[in-house]
């Protein structure tokens, strides 16, 4: 039954990610007291679907959400965002492998290795996917992608962080745990 | 519930580009936009941006339908634009190898060519930009997938990015429909509330959002389990078409772009195009 590549719930849970990824990103964009910095809650979004559906939906989402929220939003994509957005997700579902959320079990020591993993992967995908797009891609200046991939850095992780640790638990909460049923006597 | 229906989408019509097959009009985009990201030439980018606009007008697509994409994108590039200047006003002169200064102010000293080269960013920014907002209002969701799978991405992936184009006003519909009963319900998510408010309120809407969600996810991959989905290699398109002479002279042009930038890189020895030497 299983074969490789794509079930056909990942092909459906890639489009319809995608499709609330472009609504987010348009919609849940929320302005912070500092300039030029958005709460984006899109991303909280994506690692919830990363951690359900794993590492290839999680970029996959990322990547086609990104490419055309971009697109419709912009009319032009910055492929180096979109690729870093796919990495973010990527991370995410590869490590959320060994949360057991469909088991309904998301506590401490989940939660921990969950705010972990992503503050890694969102440090990859601003500080080290971005910059060195941007470089290669628009020869922006140096100094100018790096404070950029910092502070997205910073105001995405801590998103994900306090949104997607609740949205996860959240998540968690509508699954039935494991071992719960017990025989009647 | 003012911005409700600000997304591009397609829009039937019946002028020259509606009559190209998808697929033409795909690897036209890619091609040219590849173009434009790869050369800093300003003659080439010039030629573009006029080329496209030509373009649009030929399309006959009206200012309504693009206006607020465009009061977007001018205010996004002008801030870009300030941010790179403000990080290193120098860095016009290191890529062009000379200085001559316009206005003295320390550290913000003004070059020409830094303005040059600002220029040239800006020219980047907007010349692929109506060739994109052309494909958009002019492709019909469905052929777009279609040409996805003839240019070589799985038929899954195509599939899947034809799902989404499906369901985004869907899940657009939904979530004005769940904002307007939280909002009767005494959820403030106007400029008017606190930040953490706003958060709280937005929050509302996610989480019903998302969880009817993969409801969906769920019934449609079933549905589509029951009709065979994804049990061959391959698939074929109901909205397909076959290629005709037009298809041909444009896919020759979006390479014969290609062939340009790789000829003027030979010639400016790099990205660059200095005029300055």
């Amino acid at each position: 039954m299983k074969k490789q590549g794509l079930s056909v719930k990942n092909v459906v849970a890639i489009g319809i990610g995608s499709a609330i990824y472009v609504i987010l990103a348009r919609f849940t964009s929320i302005p912070t007291p500092i300039p030029n910095t958005n709460i984006e809650l899109v991303f909280p979004f994506l690692a919830l679907f990363a951690a359900i559906y794993g590492a290839k939906v999680g970029f996959a989402v990322g990547f086609i959400g990104h490419t055309l929220s971009d697109f419709i939003m912009y009319g032009q994509t910055w492929w180096s965002w979109v690729l870093a957005t796919g990495v973010l997700g990527l991370i995410i579902g590869l490590a959320c492998k060994k949360l057991d959320l469909k088991n309904g079990i998301f506590g401490i020591k989940q939660i921990l290795l969950f705010s972990i993993t992503q503050i890694i992967a969102n440090i990859i995908a601003w500080i080290i996917v971005t910059p060195i797009g941007d470089i290669i891609i628009y020869s922006e200046p140096v100094n100018k992608v790096f404070v950029q991939g910092i502070s997205a850095t910073l105001s995405n992780g801590i998103t994900i962080l306090i949104v997607g640790t609740l949205l996860l638990k959240a998540y968690a909460g509508t699954k039935i745990k494991k071992g719960s049923l017990r025989k009647e006597d | 519930m003012h911005d409700q229906n600000q997304i591009l989408g397609y829009q039937p019509g019946t002028s020259f580009i509606y009559q190209l097959n998808a697929t033409t009009k795909l690897i036209f985009m890619l091609l040219v936009s590849a173009a434009c990201m790869i050369t800093y030439d300003t003659r080439f980018l010039l030629a573009i941006c006029v080329f496209s606009i030509i373009l649009f007008k030929e399309a006959q697509i009206k200012w309504s339908q693009i206006s607020f994409i465009v009061k977007f994108i001018v205010a996004f590039m002008i801030l870009n634009l300030i941010f790179v200047y403000l990080f290193q006003p120098t860095y016009g002169q290191e890529i062009y190898h000379s200085r001559s200064i316009i206005i003295h102010a320390g550290y913000f000293t003004l070059t020409i060519q830094e303005v040059f080269y600002l220029f040239n960013l800006l020219l980047k920014y907007i010349c692929s930009i109506p060739i994109v907002l052309l494909f958009l209002l002019t492709t019909n969701p469905s052929q777009f997938a279609a040409s996805l799978n003839k240019i070589g991405i799985s038929y899954n992936i195509s599939y899947a990015v034809a799902l989404a184009l499906r369901y985004i006003p869907d899940i657009q519909n939904s979530y004005w429909a769940i904002s307007a009963a939280q909002q009767a319900r005494g959820n403030e998510l106007s400029k008017k509330a606190k930040l953490s408010q706003r958060i709280k309120g937005t929050l509302n809407i996610i989480m019903p959002l998302i969880f009817s969600s993969l409801e969906r996810i769920d019934t449609i991959s079933t549905a589509m389990q029951l009709r065979r989905f994804g049990s061959k290699k391959k698939r074929t398109w109901y909205v397909a078409r076959s290629f005709k002479k037009e298809d041909y002279w444009v896919m020759g042009l979006s390479v014969l772009s290609i062939l340009i930038v790789i000829l003027l890189w030979q010639l400016n020895h790099g990205r660059f195009y200095n005029p300055f030497m």
